[in-house]
């Protein structure tokens, strides 16, 4: 039953008009047992294909709450989310699983690469787990590799690149299951400045080719190449604007 | 399935000292359970031999007196059967293999040359060398139904009767004097390693017919009577049976049990056989939990590993890992540690199996108490299910450990 859901899913664009992601309402309280945190207290977010989104706020503000959940890593107390037209709440694990490896890319911070396996197998796993032959995995793994200027580094460790050469891995990784949205938490937070500012203008191409992007950020100069800027604070949206566009 | 061996292949491997010592707990596991089960079983088979060596499917029965009152007769009466009366017994009891007088005279002298012991003497029916297992070594033999009805002056030595008396000369065909009457040897009892016994260990007696024993102690009645049946689930009811007989014969209650107390060899047997199936079942235990420990030890270090790896599984989560792909390559690899182990302790156990089993047993008492280990394939079998079991679940616990990480939390700090 489950394959022939996932089989409407794959052969279901989604709906036409509705936003990539679609949040209404949305709440999420963590339980610590004796306390109660209200971490986001209803946030409505629609973001429509193609989008530059920077997310910022103070640390606390509840950014890593609302990352967690467009992510689908978590999923909300209360509210609607609705990635790509489909409804993320009552998904099992797994279901939840199957959602990310086809709907998000995730670039983080620290960049998260398995560091005793090669760039080349980083960036495909994303695709063993999609369920993609090795065929067409491998000619995927190369194409992306070249995109992010890697074509040279494929059989190297993560501990044999540079910050910034890692970030390159893991956009490309973020982007082998060709996902609806590519989900940045300080992409360049771990980086030297030349290297964020190289990072940026990969994260600019990649939008300019018509990828959705959300970047969670406290980086003001990252925020400002953004399209829109929303800003939460307290697990709230307290603004949400476009930004000036400085290029 | 090909995600998960595409995971495990991929997954970092153990640092080396830690896996060898892994395996090394479980092999020695594997070696401790395999050694126990195959002492046990040693054991086991030696205690079968040896509580056989006294003779298979046989039943001993005493003469002692009546405990009922019967026809008018008081109890306490002492009940014995006669020497002659034998063979019409045994005309009654044809669902017996061999029924068989036994007269014993203690302390008799025995003179070989100018040395003299003082020795049991049996006066015996033939069938006894069978039902007892009198072997006789090469160049002898054991009475014939001719020394019987001849009552000829013949002896059949235990073996170290036989050596106290001859030394290391053979004995067969020389003379011995018995209670000062010429006898000739006929055969020495081969050794063996005898385990139960009544009126005292064969090695030490020396057998005679029983007419000729009749004849030169003057006493007509038997110590005791063994009855051998062909099939030893038949010896209940053949021990009934040869004391309604006889019970018939001399004139008692066939339900006094205790008139003719008997040794019924064939329910001791199954006692034995059950008590060394309990010791061996006690060793593979202790050999289990030995196994279980080292069990412990592969879960140990899979949860370290779980530990160490829990950015990474949050990591392979994000990207959409489902549980079962973080779980598989867990299990794959805790089983892989526990059969790598496992195989190397059942070489070094077969091994060592192989070398006990060149050790002799003759001749070294222990041994021949408690035999050489044998290996066996239900035990080869048990070990590896055993074994299976314990890599399965030192995989699949510490796996679980790893799928109820919650991704988010991993990821979100350094």
């Amino acid at each position: 039953m489950s394959s022939r859901q996932e089989m409407t899913r794959e052969t279901t664009p989604p709906a036409s008009g509705r936003p990539i992601i679609e949040m209404v309402g949305i709440r999420k309280v963590y339980d610590t047992g004796k306390v109660q945190v209200e971490a986001l207290k209803g946030v409505d977010l629609r973001i429509e294909k193609g989008e530059f989104v920077a997310i910022v706020g103070p640390s606390g503000s509840g950014k890593s709450t609302l990352m967690n959940l467009v992510g689908c890593l978590d999923t909300p107390s209360g509210g609607d989310y609705f990635i790509g037209g489909e409804k993320v709440a009552g998904l099992s694990r797994d279901q939840l699983a199957d959602v990310r490896n086809r709907r998000v890319g995730f670039v983080f911070q620290a960049f998260n690469l398995l560091p005793q396996i090669s760039a080349f197998e980083n960036v495909e796993m994303p695709l063993v787990f999609g369920g993609v032959p090795p065929k067409v995995r491998r000619a995927k793994v190369a194409e992306l590799l070249e995109r992010v200027g890697l074509g040279d580094r494929m059989d190297h460790k993560p501990t044999e690149l540079s910050g910034g050469q890692m970030q390159r891995v893991a956009i490309a990784r973020a982007l082998a299951m060709d996902p609806d949205i590519v989900l940045a938490d300080e992409p360049t937070g771990n980086l030297d400045t030349t290297s964020g500012t190289d990072i940026m203008g990969v994260f600019l191409d990649l939008w300019k080719q018509g990828s959705t992007l959300v970047v969670i950020t406290h980086d003001m100069a990252l925020a400002r190449r953004a399209s829109r800027i929303v800003e939460i604070r307290d697990g709230r949206i307290v603004s949400d604007r476009p930004a000036e566009q400085a290029a | 399935m090909k995600v998960v061996f595409h995971l495990f292949l991929q997954s970092a491997t153990l640092g080396r000292k830690r896996a060898f010592l892994t395996i090394a707990a479980i092999a020695w596991g594997t070696v401790a359970i395999l050694l126990l089960l195959s002492f046990g079983e040693g054991l086991k088979q030696q205690l079968g031999k040896n509580s056989r060596a006294m003779g298979e499917n046989i039943g001993v029965m005493w003469m002692s007196e009546t405990t009922k009152a019967w026809k008018g007769m008081n109890p306490g009466r002492p009940i014995r059967v006669r020497i002659d009366d034998i063979p019409l017994l045994a005309s009654r009891l044809p669902e017996l293999e061999s029924l068989i007088g036994e007269a014993i005279q203690w302390r008799t002298n025995l003179t070989a040359g100018k040395k003299t012991v003082a020795g049991r003497v049996k006066g015996v029916n033939y069938p006894y060398g069978e039902a007892r297992k009198q072997y006789p070594v090469a160049g002898g033999r054991f009475l014939s139904p001719l020394d019987e009805a001849e009552r000829r002056r013949v002896i059949f030595l235990g073996n170290e009767l036989a050596e106290d008396l001859f030394g290391r000369d053979d004995p067969v065909g020389q003379t011995l004097l018995v209670a000062n009457a010429p006898f000739t040897v006929i055969g020495v009892m081969q050794k063996k390693t005898q385990m139960g016994a009544y009126a005292g260990m064969d090695k030490d007696h020396s057998i005679v017919p029983i007419s000729t024993w009749k004849a030169l102690f003057g006493r007509p009645t038997v110590n005791n009577l063994v009855i051998r049946v062909r099939d030893g689930s038949k010896m209940k009811d053949a021990i009934a049976r040869t004391r309604e007989v006889i019970a018939a014969k001399y004139g008692f209650d066939p339900s006094d049990e205790r008139a003719l107390p008997t040794w019924d060899t064939v329910e001791s047997q199954k006692i034995n056989q059950n008590v060394s199936t309990g010791i061996q079942v006690f060793l593979g235990i202790i050999g289990a939990l030995t196994l279980l420990i080292g069990g412990v030890g592969v879960a140990n270090i899979m949860y370290a590993v779980v530990k160490e790896r829990t950015r990474e599984i949050g990591v392979k989560m994000a990207l959409g890992a489902k549980a079962g792909w973080i779980t598989g390559p867990f299990v794959l690899e805790g089983l892989s540690y526990t059969l790598v182990g496992g195989a190397a302790g059942m070489l070094i156990a077969t091994l060592l199996v192989l070398g006990m089993s060149f050790i002799p047993t003759d001749g070294n008492k222990v041994m021949e108490f408690l035999g050489t280990p044998k290996l066996s394939l239900p035990i080869g079998v048990a070990t590896a299910s055993i074994l299976g079991v314990i890599g399965l679940l030192a995989g699949y616990f510490p796996a679980r450990r790893a799928a109820s990480i919650d991704p988010a939390a991993t990821l979100r700090y350094e």
